[in-house]
C-alpha cells in the first residue's frame, strides 16, 4: 500500500522546507551557536583581544558550576517541569561542604555528603512532583526556601576554606600552550558529556523526551514514566551538589546567600540553548551553548568596563527573541501537519 | 471498573482465543474502550479476574501486558509527535547493546515492521511532520513489530483508506495464522463482517452476547447493539426537486491553499454538498481555507455574491460559515470544561465578554440541545472529556449549531463514533439542510457521503474534478472516480 500524500512543493522551496522539517528540533539549538559565533566575532572586532586562548579558557572555569547546574535543568525541563531550587542546594551544600571542612573532616566525605544532600532535596520535590500531583514549580520552590533556610542554619556567615584537597580542583591547571583548564573544568565537561550520553542512549534518556512529549502516551508505551520522574529531580539535585562543590572550590569558601537568582539564569541558558519549555525538545549540548552565551556576555560587559546589570538586559532580550523563535517553530511545525 | 467517576462497565465475560479475530461491538459509550483498556493493563480492574493462558493475571499498568505479549493500538493515536517514528515503534522495547539503544538496530527494526505494512517513511523523520493516517499506521506498526500474543486494535481504521485497511487486514489475518488472538474493535460493520470470527456485544457497561460472526445476521447484531430501541430506518434517499437555482452562499473560484490547487465550490441553502477523495487529496485543507482557518493564498471567495477575505474563523462566523475539525479531540472538545461551557462556548465568544449570557439561559439553550441531539448521558455538569467519541462529536455539533449558522462546514464528523449515532448525526445533518442551511460534508465513508448529500463534489490532488448529483452515483462508481481507476489509459 502507499500513502498518497499531496505532492510536496517542488523546487528549492521545497528541498529547504523538508530540511526545516526535519531538523526543526534542532534549529533552536543550531541558532543559539550561530549567536555565539558572533557575539565572539563581534568582540574581537571591537576589543581585537577577546578571541584568545586566555579568554575562552576562563570562559569554561568561570562558568562550570553554571554548565554543571544546566545539564540538570535540561533534563527536568525536557520533561516538561522546572527545578527552582538548584540555586539554594548549590548554597546549602557549598556552606554544608565548607563547614564540614573546617570541622576537619575529610574532603571525599565531604563531597559525597554535598553530593548526596542534593539528591535528597531532589527527590523530596521529584516525590512531591510525581506522588502528590504538586506542579514542579511550587514543589521545586519549596526546594528553593527549604534549601536556603538550611543554609543559613548552617551559618550565617562565609566559611573560607583551606583544604588542599578542594582547592586543588581549582588551582591546578592543566596547560597546552595558552590554553588550560582545571579539574572543575573537567568535572563540568565530564557530568555534560555523560548528561548528553544519557539523554541519547539510555531507556532512562528517551523516557525524558517521551514524558516532555505526551505522558499518557509514555505510560500507555510501558515506559516507566514515575521513576523516571522522579530520577530527573534526584540528578538535577546531584548537579546542584556537584555544582556547589565547584562554586566552593572557586571562590575558595561557602556563602549562604550564593546563588540567589542562579536558577533563573540557569534557565535562561538553557532555553537561549534550544530547549522547549514546554518539554519534549532540546539538547544538553545546546544548552551549554546557552551558557557560554551568558558568559561571553558578560565578559563582554567587563570588557567593556560596564555596569553588570546590562547582562542582565541583554539576556532578558536574547530570551525574549528567543522564546518567540521557538514559539514560531512549534506553530509552524504543528500547521504543517 | 470506574471511569470518570462512574461505573462504565459491569459483570462482562469475555474470552479471547489464540487464533481468532474477534470483534467487540456496541454504542458509544458502550464501554468498549474501558474494556479494551482494562485487557491492556491501563486502567485496574475494580472486580473480577483475567486469566491469560488458563492462568490468572492483573496487570498494574500497561508495561506489564505488554511484557505479558498483549499489545494494543488505541482510538486516538497514542505516540509520540516529538520523537522520531522509529521511536515511536521500538520505544519501551528499544534494542540495546551493553544496556544502550542501538539506534542502528532500532532504525532497522522499525523499517521492517512498516514493510509489513507497505508504509515507505523515513524512520528518522519525526512523526509529528506526518498526517493523522500515517500516524495510525505507525501505531499500528508498533504493535506488530513485538512479539505479540494478543493483538488489541481499537477503531485502527477510522482514519484508513480503503487500500490501507485492505493491507491491515492482510496483516491481521496473517497473524491470526501464526496463532494469535486479535482483538478488533470497529463501527465498521462490513469490516467486522470482512475480517472477524466472532463477535461480542456491549451495551451500556454489560455483557450482552457472543456470537459466531458467520451465524449472525448484521440486523441482530445491530438490534443486539441498540437494544430495545428501534433500529433508525435506512435514510429516505435525499429527494430535492431542481427548482430554481438558488444563489449559493458561499462559492469559491480557483482557490489555492498548501495542498489544493485551484479549487471551485458551491455550497447552496438547503443542500448537503459530499465531498468525496482520498488522503491527501486536500479534504481537509479545502475546508479549513473556506471558513477562514488557514490562510488562502489565491483565488476568490464569495459570501451571498458578495466578495470576502477571512483573516480568520472568527470573521467567518460572523458571517454564519462555521467550521468542525475532524480532530475532535486536539481540536474541537475541550475535555476538561463540563457538557455545559463546551456548548455555549463559542455562542459566548460570539457575543462578547462583555454581554455574558445568564447562566439560567446558557443552561436552558444547552438543555434544549442535549435534548435535540440525544447526547448521553444528559448531564450538563459532567466534564466533556468523559464522553464517549460519538457523543463528544453531538457536543461539538450543539456548539456549532448553536451559533445558527448559515454555512456548515463538517469534516468527517463521523468518523470514529457507532452506527446508531451515525446515523443520528447523518439525519440531524439531513434536517439542517431541509430547513436551509447549506452544509459542506466530508466523509471517507462514501456510502454515507452518498447517502447524506444532494451533489458530490469528486476531489482528486487538491481540484475538484467533478461535482455530481448523489442520485446518479453509486459507491463504486464514486470509488472508481476517487481513485482515477478509469483514467488509468489516459
Amino acid at each position: 500500500m502507499t500513502v498518497i500524500e499531496a505532492p510536496a512543493p517542488a523546487g528549492r522551496a521545497g528541498t529547504v522546507n523538508r530540511l526545516l522539517d526535519r531538523h526543526a528540533s534542532a534549529l533552536p539549538s543550531a541558532a543559539a551557536v550561530v549567536i555565539l559565533l558572533l557575539l565572539l566575532a563581534g568582540a574581537q572586532a571591537y576589543f581585537g583581544n577577546f578571541v584568545t586562548p586566555r579568554v575562552l579558557s576562563a570562559l569554561l572555569l568561570d562558568n562550570a558550576y553554571l554548565v554543571i547546574l544546566a545539564v540538570g535543568m535540561t533534563m527536568v525541563i525536557l520533561t516538561g517541569g522546572i527545578d527552582l531550587s538548584v540555586g539554594s542546594v548549590l548554597a546549602f551544600t557549598g556552606i554544608l561542604g565548607a563547614r564540614m571542612l573546617a570541622g576537619g573532616t575529610s574532603p571525599l566525605l565531604v563531597v559525597a555528603v554535598m553530593v548526596l544532600g542534593g539528591a535528597a532535596i531532589g527527590l523530596m520535590i521529584g516525590v512531591l512532583v510525581q506522588y502528590f500531583d504538586v506542579q514542579p514549580f511550587i514543589a521545586s520552590l519549596a526546594g528553593l526556601f527549604l534549601a536556603r533556610g538550611l543554609a543559613f542554619v548552617v551559618s550565617l556567615q562565609s566559611v573560607k576554606v583551606t583544604s588542599p584537597g578542594i582547592l586543588w580542583l581549582q588551582s591546578t591547571r592543566f596547560q597546552a600552550g595558552d590554553w588550560y583548564v582545571t579539574p572543575t573544568g573537567l568535572l563540568a565537561l565530564a557530568v555534560l558529556l555523560i548528561g548528553a550520553f544519557t539523554l541519547a542512549y539510555t531507556r532512562f534518556g528517551r523516557t525524558v523526551y517521551a514524558i516532555g512529549g505526551d505522558e499518557q502516551s509514555a505510560r500507555l508505551m510501558g515506559l516507566d514514566v514515575a521513576r523516571t520522574r522522579v530520577l530527573v529531580y534526584v540528578v538535577s539535585g546531584v548537579c546542584s551538589g556537584l555544582g556547589g562543590l565547584v562554586l566552593t572550590a572557586y571562590s575558595g569558601a561557602g556563602y549562604p546567600r550564593n546563588g540567589i537568582g542562579t536558577e533563573l539564569d540557569v534557565i535562561a541558558a538553557v532555553v537561549i540553548g534550544g530547549t522547549l519549555l514546554s518539554g519534549g525538545v532540546g539538547y544538553v549540548l545546546g544548552s551549554l551553548v546557552g551558557v557560554l552565551v551568558y558568559g561571553t556576555i558578560k565578559t563582554i560587559i567587563s570588557f567593556k568596563g560596564a555596569e553588570q546589570s546590562w547582562t542582565q538586559i541583554t539576556i532578558g532580550m536574547l530570551l525574549l527573541v528567543f522564546i518567540v523563535v521557538q514559539q514560531v517553530i512549534v506553530v509552524r511545525s504543528a500547521r504543517r501537519r | 471498573m470506574a471511569l470518570g467517576g462512574e461505573l462504565v462497565l459491569q459483570d462482562v465475560d469475555f474470552r479471547l482465543l489464540p487464533g481468532e479475530i474477534h470483534s467487540l461491538m456496541g454504542e458509544n459509550g458502550a464501554g468498549k474502550s474501558t474494556l479494551v483498556k482494562a485487557v491492556t493493563g491501563a486502567l485496574p480492574l475494580a472486580a473480577g479476574v483475567m486469566t491469560l493462558d488458563g492462568r490468572p493475571r492483573t496487570f498494574r499498568s500497561p508495561q506489564q501486558a505488554q511484557q505479558a505479549g498483549i499489545s494494543a493500538v488505541y482510538q486516538e493515536i497514542d505516540l509520540l509527535p516529538n520523537l522520531t517514528v522509529a521511536e515511536n515503534i521500538c520505544l519501551g522495547r528499544e534494542p540495546r547493546r551493553f544496556g544502550l539503544v542501538d539506534w542502528r538496530a532500532m532504525r532497522e527494526r522499525a523499517r521492517e515492521a512498516l514493510d509489513t505494512l507497505g508504509v515507505g517513511i523515513d524512520v528518522t523523520s519525526r512523526l509529528g511532520t506526518h498526517s493523522l493516517a500515517v500516524q495510525q499506521l505507525v501505531a499500528i506498526a508498533r504493535a506488530v513489530s513485538a512479539d505479540v500474543r494478543v493483538l488489541v486494535l481499537d477503531e485502527p481504521t477510522s482514519s484508513l483508506d480503503a487500500d490501507e485497511c485492505a493491507e491491515l487486514f492482510r496483516v491481521v489475518r496473517q497473524f491470526r495464522s501464526r496463532g494469535a488472538a486479535v482483538l478488533f474493535v470497529s463501527h465498521f460493520l462490513e469490516q467486522v463482517y470482512d475480517l472477524c470470527d466472532r463477535v461480542t456485544v456491549l451495551r451500556d457497561g454489560r455483557f450482552v452476547g457472543e456470537y459466531l460472526t458467520r451465524e449472525l445476521l448484521r440486523r441482530d447484531l445491530v438490534q443486539a447493539m441498540l437494544g430495545d430501541r428501534h433500529i433508525p430506518r435506512r435514510m429516505a434517499p435525499a429527494l430535492r426537486v431542481a427548482g430554481p437555482q438558488e444563489p449559493p452562499w458561499l462559492s469559491v473560484r480557483g482557490l489555492v491553499v498548501p495542498g489544493v490547487a485551484g479549487a471551485d465550490l458551491d455550497l447552496l441553502p438547503g443542500e448537503v454538498l459530499g465531498v468525496a477523495g482520498l488522503l491527501g487529496s486536500g479534504r481537509s485543507e479545502l475546508a479549513r481555507a473556506v471558513t477562514g482557518v488557514d490562510r488562502v493564498l489565491d483565488g476568490t471567495l464569495q459570501v451571498r455574491g458578495e466578495e470576502r477575505s477571512f483573516t480568520g474563523p472568527r470573521e467567518a462566523m460572523a458571517l454564519g460559515v462555521v467550521y468542525s475539525s475532524e480532530n475532535r479531540r486536539t481540536e474541537g472538545i475541550i475535555g476538561d470544561l463540563s457538557v455545559l461551557d463546551n456548548i455555549t462556548l463559542a455562542l459566548q465568544a460570539e457575543q462578547g465578554v462583555l454581554r455574558r449570557l445568564p447562566e439560567e439561559r446558557r443552561r436552558e439553550l444547552a438543555a434544549s440541545w442535549v435534548e435535540a441531539l440525544g447526547i448521553r448521558p444528559a448531564d450538563l455538569d459532567r466534564p466533556a472529556g468523559t464522553l464517549s467519541g460519538g457523543n463528544q462529536q453531538k457536543v461539538l455539533l450543539a456548539r456549532l449549531l448553536a451559533l445558527a449558522p448559515r454555512v456548515l462546514v463538517l469534516d468527517e464528523p463521523t468518523r470514529g463514533i457507532d452506527v446508531g449515532s451515525k446515523v443520528e448525526v447523518q439525519n440531524l445533518v439531513r434536517e439542517l439542510a431541509d430547513n436551509g442551511v447549506a452544509v459542506m460534508f466530508i466523509s471517507v465513508e462514501l456510502d454515507e457521503v452518498l447517502r447524506v448529500g444532494n451533489r458530490v463534489a469528486i476531489l482528486q490532488s487538491g481540484r475538484v474534478l467533478e461535482t455530481l448529483a448523489a442520485e446518479d452515483l453509486t459507491v463504486d462508481s464514486l470509488t472508481a472516480l476517487v481513485t482515477g481507476a478509469d483514467e488509468v489509459d489516459g
